[in-house]
């Protein structure tokens, strides 16, 4: 289980991160939005996996629970990722509308800014 | 007067001045004026207890775990520096007010002067050393402020900032000396660093600590080779000169030697480099100072030199010459400032300060005559004036320094310093005031009113007065400031007086004033070969590093930064895979020690389809509808995998999180291109890849390994467990986090929420205000519309589920406390039923109906969960602390009412709000005239008329 839950953050990370680093701004919202659940998964997991433990408190018997704090700071993470995609995909648009071009790498006068390779 | 007070007055007073310059300049100078007086008065209430030999302190503790307070003390020699800055402020206040022209912006002025002036009392007065260091920044920026006080000249604006730069590079120096020093000795407090010279000199750590104070120091007196500040620092305004360089910023360099002279002093280390540097500066500035033809020029260099003497003398280590020291501080303070107001008063005058257009003037302006004689025959070491006679002091125990070995050094080299300082003295008066009368002056010189020269007068009556009858009026200030300078312990023998007997001093003293009339009389060849021989230019060496540093940067900067989101993304994930590397190869991993659980098939399953889902995103997001979707799926399995691994809350979070991002999204991608362009070469996006997998890797590896093991050390989420009931009143424990434990996090973080919807609503409003409005109004659809924008199955079933999911929502969040839910939840819920009504009816439909604005909801929010934090200051409590009770209403089960409730609905609120303004506002682009139908609902079952075209229904 530690496994798959490892290679999943993994994955998404490494699919993030591809995609942050392309040149268009939907892409680049993609990769973090897909950055944010790694992180937000991989958050969580430093509280280590237990299965059937939620952090309910049992009034009638003495059960095993996990670990409540990753929890409760992811909680609010997922929410403020939220947020923050919602300000990117914004001024995303707003660029988009305003040059009628998505590129990201654009310089104040349209031009693209000059990164090694052409884009 | 408290001495908070005293420091905190000029701060307060420095707001007057600049207000009450619109009733006049006499109410602008005033409102300074009583500010420093005030001051003035209630440090000399402090005086008889000073002079008793006790010391006043003032403690306020801030952080104790920390070392931060702001604890004050006053001792005799803080009682000294402090008499010299507020007194001679109020003589600079007096004098500035008739120096100034109609066109100086006055109220600024005297705003800085006394920002300034606060900063100096706060140095001199500070018990902390971390407060000491505020101050001492604080000099440094206020008094870039003063020296380029005329905006309008670009020698004032390179003179202000040569004197930041250097001084405030030094400063930086100093923060980590005093870091280290406070380390060493264990407390920021002076008075405790003070009684541990043992354990500060034995440290290794002493001598980088001894070179980066110095550096501070050096940097702020103006000591060789960082002395080149100063002159240019002339440009100021002659009251600022006159203050900054004779009692203040660059005795602050001295006073912090003088401060830390009990535990720094003593070692050869000390000696050999705050002596040389003072015997250097005190011989160079001298001889520069000769040369200078601008009247001013020659004042600085001469404060320069008479800096470099102090330095000297503190440097010797002695308690004797720590004694001159003071005494010499004293006399410098009370003759330079009448110097250069005198000056000042040349300038103002004559409208020159260069030497070689002036003379004669002693007929002119008798009065200024008379000061700047006194004053400028107290500087070249004359009796009967002060000057000669801490002059004779600091000759005669140069005397009896070896340096290196050598009885001759010290004392040649200031015997040479003494010498070009008489000559320079001899200069100012002769060049300027002797001689013909003169009939080119740029303007008719005459003495000016009484408002300008009392302030040098009564310096100069000091002058005489300390001369003539130094041990009754300066012997007790001397006395109790020195006794603070060496620490303790008896006071060597020394007397102040005019007549010590035939004293090797004497004869230097009488070759001194002697070849300085020479070399005066010989003062046109010698100035001719001066200005013959090749010398290094201060000025061009500091603007070509000063260039040389700007270009390294900008190289620097440029690399980095070109412009590319791209690069900076690369930069920043390779230099944290690097990081990584970094600590696995260097730290030790220690074995496994938690059994791996077992795959059930199926978790197995939503593994597999994440897994597929982001394959296919990577590969196929061109298509960016269908890279949409995809996320939807791994955000699904995520929600799943926290349902399945105890975490109900995330779960429920991230499902309803999920709806509103897709959603939000969707609405963007309306607008933007539906396809990404393949464009980077097949190179580059190997690299991205390759940089892409090991982030990849590193991620993964660093949480397997980390799942693998147990916890290092005992973790706090046993105290949440524990006390999650007993404390918060409710048994989910991740809510009673969420509400009670971290509220005050959570606070923060719904104002954050709060924030990020407001900048959203702020850009819609400046985009829309563009020409990208007509755009938008224009625009085609680049997709097929459907024929039926609102289908009305739709439509019902979303207002048939509305009070549904409120309902749903309302649960969410009154069970949230003891079962998984909560505000937040709650919250999402709740918008995700009010965007279903945009979705199904339409914005404008929807708009029409909304009572209340989303930035009020969000606003309400966060009050009422701040006003809940405050309802704790009331019963005594801490911010945020919660209270609960039970209450038990027949029929119905007890149930628990807890503040945290109350909190918990700020929290709904404003996610509701931020959520719905957030996506309210990218709906707005879509808007376009004629969207919106002037019934109710688009399809009414109840409307009886015809339609008026097919299209509306």
């Amino acid at each position: 289980m530690e496994f798959l839950v490892a290679s999943a953050v993994g994955l998404l990370t490494a699919a993030g991160v591809y995609l942050i680093l392309r040149k268009r701004t939907f892409p680049v919202i993609l990769g973090l939005s897909l950055v944010s659940y790694a992180v937000n998964v991989f958050l969580f997991a430093t509280g280590r996996l237990m299965v059937n433990a939620p952090p309910i408190l049992n009034k009638y018997e003495e059960v095993a629970y996990t670990d409540p704090l990753p929890q409760a700071l992811v909680l609010t993470a997922i929410v403020i990722s939220f947020g923050m995609t919602a300000v990117v995909v914004m001024i995303a648009l707003g660029a988009f509308l305003s040059a009628r071009d998505d590129r990201i790498d654009m310089l104040e006068d349209g031009e693209t800014a000059k990164t090694g390779e052409d884009a | 007067m408290s001495l908070f007070l005293i420091a905190a007055l000029p701060f307060l007073g420095a707001v007057f001045p600049a207000l009450l310059i619109r009733a006049g300049r006499n109410a602008s100078a005033s409102a300074a004026g009583l500010t420093t007086f005030l001051a003035f008065v209630g440090l000399l209430l402090h005086a008889p207890t000073v002079f008793s030999g006790e010391v006043v302190t003032a403690r306020f503790d801030w952080l104790p775990g920390l070392g931060l307070n702001a604890n004050f003390f006053l001792d005799g020699l803080g009682f000294l520096f402090a008499t010299l800055i507020l007194g001679i402020g109020l003589l600079i206040i007096l004098y500035a007010r008739f120096y100034l022209s109609r066109e100086d912006p006055m109220g600024q002025f005297y705003t800085y002067l006394l920002l300034f002036q606060g900063a100096m009392v706060g140095i001199v007065l500070s018990d902390n050393i971390l407060l000491l260091l505020i101050f001492w920044e604080l000099t440094s920026l206020s008094s870039f402020l003063l020296i380029g006080y005329w905006k309008h000249l670009p020698e004032g604006r390179q003179g202000a900032r040569m004197a930041l730069t250097v001084t405030g590079s030094g400063g930086l120096a100093m923060i980590g000396g005093m870091l280290i020093l406070g380390n060493i000795a264990g407390s920021y407090d002076l008075s405790v660093i003070l009684e541990n010279k043992e354990a500060i000199q034995a440290s290794p750590l002493y001598l980088p600590a001894l070179i980066l104070i110095l550096l501070g120091c050096f940097t702020k007196s103006a000591q060789f080779p960082f002395h080149f500040w100063l002159p240019h620092a002339m440009a100021a305004p002659t009251p600022v000169s006159a203050y900054l360089h004779s009692a203040t910023m660059v005795k602050a360099g001295l006073f912090l030697m003088a401060r830390m002279w009990p535990v720094l002093a003593g070692t050869p280390e000390w000696f050999y480099i705050v002596a040389t540097t003072g015997l250097v500066t005190m011989a160079l500035g001298a001889i520069i100072a000769l040369f200078k033809d601008d009247l001013k020029g020659l004042l600085a260099f001469s404060t320069v030199s008479h800096l470099g003497l102090i330095t000297m003398l503190l440097g010797f280590g002695t308690k004797l010459a720590a004694v001159i020291a003071v005494f010499h501080i004293i006399n410098h303070a009370t003759f330079k400032a009448a110097l250069f107001m005198s000056a000042g008063i040349v300038d103002h005058e004559a409208h020159t300060r260069d030497i070689k257009r002036l003379g004669g003037l002693r007929h002119l302006m008798p009065v200024t005559f008379t000061i700047a004689l006194v004053a400028a025959l107290s500087m070249a070491g004359i009796p009967p004036f002060n000057g000669f006679l801490s002059k004779e002091m600091m000759l005669e125990e140069t005397v009896h320094t070896v340096w290196a070995g050598s009885h001759y050094f010290v004392p040649g080299l200031a015997l040479v310093a003494a010498l070009f300082s008489a000559a320079y003295s001899f200069r100012f008066i002769v060049h300027v005031f002797f001689g013909p009368k003169r009939d080119d002056y740029p303007s008719t010189p005459h003495d000016p009113g009484v408002g300008m020269w009392l302030a040098p007068a009564f310096l100069i009556t000091l002058v005489i007065l300390i001369g003539l009858f130094s041990a009754k009026i300066a012997g007790p200030l001397v006395a109790v400031a020195a006794g603070a300078v060496i620490g303790g312990g008896e006071l060597p023998y020394y007397s102040l007086k005019l007549w010590h007997g035939f004293t090797p001093a004497l004869y230097m003293s009488i070759v001194a004033v002697t070849g300085g009339a020479l070399l005066l009389a010989a003062h046109g060849p010698v100035m001719r070969a001066w200005n013959a021989a090749p010398r290094p230019e201060a000025k061009a060496i500091f603007d070509a590093l000063m260039e040389a540093l700007a270009r390294l940067a900008k190289g620097i900067t440029d690399g980095l930064h070109n412009g590319a989101i791209t690069r900076y993304g690369a930069i920043m994930v390779a230099f944290t895979v690097a990081l990584g590397w970094y600590a696995y190869s260097t730290g030790d991993t220690g074995p496994a020690t938690r059994a791996v659980m077992a795959i059930d098939p199926i978790p197995a399953l939503g593994w597999l389809s994440l897994v597929l889902a982001t394959v296919l995103i990577v590969l196929r997001h061109h298509n960016r509808l269908l890279a949409l979707i995809l996320i939807g799926v791994v955000g699904l399995v995520v929600s799943m995998s926290f349902n399945y691994l105890s975490a109900p809350d995330l779960a429920l979070t991230q499902l309803s999180v999920e709806v509103v991002t897709i959603v939000l999204m969707l609405l963007a991608l309306n607008f933007m291109p539906k396809e990404t362009p393949i464009e980077t070469p097949a190179l580059t996006r190997l690299r991205d890849g390759a940089i892409a997998v090991v982030a990849g890797l590193g991620s993964g590896g660093l949480i397997y390994a980390l799942m693998t093991r147990d916890f290092a050390a005992p973790t706090i989420s046993e105290f949440h467990l524990a006390n999650s009931y007993k404390g918060g009143g409710g048994t989910n424990v991740v809510n009673v986090i969420l509400v009670d434990f971290r509220g005050f996090d959570t606070f923060g973080e719904i104002i954050v929420l709060g924030i990020a919807a407001l900048v959203i609503y702020a850009l819609t409003e400046a985009v829309l205000g563009t020409r990208v409005r007509a755009y938008l109004l224009n625009r085609k659809p680049d997709l097929p519309q459907a024929g039926d924008a609102h289908p009305m199955m739709m439509v019902v079933a979303t207002r048939v589920m509305m009070p549904l999911a409120l309902m749903v929502a309302a649960y969410i969040f009154f069970r949230g406390h003891n079962l998984p839910g909560g505000g937040f939840i709650a919250g999402l819920v709740a918008a995700i039923a009010v965007i279903m009504q945009y979705m199904a009816s339409g914005f404008s439909w929807t708009s029409e109906r909304q009572r209340f604005y989303y930035h009020g909801i969000i606003g309400s929010g966060v009050l009422i969960a701040a006003a809940t934090g405050i309802g704790a200051w009331f019963n005594d409590m801490p911010f945020l602390t919660s209270a609960f009770g039970y209450i038990h209403w027949p029929p119905l089960k007890e149930f628990e009412w807890a503040t945290a409730a109350l909190f918990d609905l700020g929290v709904f609120l404003a996610v509701v709000g931020a959520v719905l303004l957030a996506l309210e506002s990218l709906s707005r682009f879509a808007w376009q005239p004629g969207t919106s139908s002037e019934y109710a609902m688009d399809i009414n079952p109840a409307r009886d008329d015809e339609p008026k075209n097919e299209n509306e229904v």
